[in-house]
């Protein structure tokens, strides 16, 4: 066994949670996000596709879900970034006797800002659950259990996953998710009801091109300054909404593929968005050898290579749907991991890479926190107030980069 | 004569440390049995079975040296004295 190292972040400090298929590692560094410090392994041997950092209502608290090959999945917590752990004795996420299911995984959790008791996880088979109680109970969103689409849902190459949960920040009753296979749904009331919203996502796999719903999607971000605004990582195509889902446009030109899995959104910035493009369902590797972040400033209008610190040669990279974030700082911070066990990370919002560490089993999660801050950030609009005073002082954003 | 389950050191860690466990009671079958477990350590319970009562399926359940999966699954009977053996199976990547 690997012994196991603790970090201990103070406030302000900059956290990158790694989640591998042989446990999760909690990385932390100052606001210069320069110097790393490695904590872990959690969760030894085990698969942790999900983490997230709680920091509402005063919590420092770290979540994984472990998924034990023998002893099935279940989530842990810790308040003092992973020294010490919750065991629990009964389960929280399980699925009701009823229901015929057994949970295989938890793939994602997402904590809404504005609701600090609520965490959502989008579980193997796709079931999205919700505690309301900060993680101590769990239930199944009743609505996305018994949907009438459920038997016809089928698994992807990982599974059958619902891996991707997008909240509205503006209406508490709304949320976005995606399910591979599946694709998107959205609520309207809250969770009771949920419709496919695919309309002009290909599938490319299926006999009906366009149909309602069967589509692999992989990722969904929020733009920052337009909640209606969002973009669609699909195995095979690159899209935006303008319509919180309701109609999706192609906006691949510029990519060398518009296949991929990972995507991530800037935390202020308004039509800002990574991605990682990958060659071919069958591939599954970076074109050319060459590992690139692409990025978007204008909603997907353009994109264009983000290569400085990266590897141009011989790098037959991975990287997953979640295996993708941005942290909350300015200039933000981008991180990304690959199935060979490499962390990168930029913190000049994508200008300039590091290999903040390698050697690490195959990343499957990479999601960010920063120690103390329990409020949202807020969005930069075009023409707002944050854009004409970098021009006044003569650093605008594109000098910037 | 008691039924005595023994249990892999992981699970130890949730029964108090022990990895043999003694039952007060006389089980008649294997899920009679885990049942008692339960009992006597809450926390063994939902590494042992999933969410449809059923063995997980990288785990094996022994009754002397037969797997319950060749035999009845959880109905298969425990004769008195006879010790259970929970056990990780081979697997794993």
């Amino acid at each position: 066994m690997p012994s196991v190292q603790h970090v201990s972040p103070k406030k302000g400090d900059v956290l990158v949670l790694v989640g591998t298929m042989k446990g999760a590692f909690v990385l932390t560094a100052d606001r210069a996000r320069k110097k790393w410090k490695v904590g872990g392994p959690y969760s030894i041997g085990s698969p942790v596709y999900a983490m997230a950092y709680d920091n509402r209502q005063g919590r420092h608290r770290l979540w994984w879900a472990t998924q034990s090959f023998r002893w099935g999945t279940f989530l842990s917590s810790s308040d003092d970034f992973g020294k010490t752990a919750t065991q629990p004795e009964a389960y929280s996420v399980k699925f009701p006797a009823e229901s015929g299911l057994t949970l295989k995984n938890i793939w994602q959790l997402q904590l809404p800002t504005g609701e600090p008791e609520t965490i959502y996880c989008g579980v193997e088979p796709s079931t999205l659950f919700v505690s309301r109680d900060a993680g101590q109970s769990w239930s199944p969103v009743q609505g996305h259990l018994d949907h009438p689409h459920r038997a016809k849902w089928t698994p992807g190459g990982g599974g059958m996953c619902l891996h991707t949960i997008v909240p509205h920040p503006a209406d508490r009753k709304r949320m976005i998710i995606a399910m591979s296979t599946g694709g998107v749904y959205r609520t309207n009331d809250g969770g009771a009801t949920w419709q496919a919203r695919n309309q002009g996502v290909r599938a490319e796999f299926l006999p009906e091109k366009y149909p309602e719903f069967g589509q692999c999607v992989h990722k969904v971000v929020r733009d920052p300054a337009n909640p209606n605004r969002l973009y669609l990582q699909n195995h095979w195509g690159l899209y935006r909404s303008d319509d919180d889902g309701d109609n999706w446009k192609d906006i691949a030109k510029g990519v060398p593929s518009d296949f991929g899995f990972a995507m991530a959104g800037h935390p202020h910035d308004p039509d800002t968005v990574y991605i990682v493009p990958i060659e071919s369902d069958e591939y599954r590797c970076t074109p050319e050898g060459k590992l690139r972040v692409y990025r978007t400033r204008n909603g997907g209008g353009s994109w264009e290579a983000l290569t400085r610190g990266l590897p141009q040669k011989n790098a037959l990279e991975t990287v997953l749907r979640d295996s993708m974030s941005t942290d909350s700082l300015d200039p933000a911070g981008v991180y990304f991991g690959t199935r060979s066990g490499k962390l990168y990370g930029s913190n000049d919002e994508g200008k300039s890479w590091q290999l903040i560490q390698e050697g690490l089993p195959a990343i499957v999660c990479v999601k960010t926190g920063v120690v103390g801050d329990g409020v949202a950030t807020s969005p930069r609009r075009h023409g707002g107030a944050e854009k004409k005073k970098a021009k006044k002082k003569g650093s605008g954003k594109k000098s910037r980069r | 004569m008691p039924v005595i389950i023994n249990i892999p050191s992981y699970l130890a860690t949730f029964a108090g440390g022990q990895r043999s466990v003694k039952l007060a009671s006389s089980p008649a079958t294997v899920n009679e049995a885990l049942d008692a477990l339960w009992k006597l350590h809450p926390a063994l319970r939902d590494r042992v079975l999933d969410e449809q009562n059923q063995v997980r399926q990288h785990i094996n359940v022994f009754v002397g040296d037969e797997s319950i999966r060749f035999a009845q699954g959880l109905a298969t009977p425990v004769a008195e004295g006879i010790e259970i053996l929970i056990v990780p199976a081979v697997s794993g990547g």
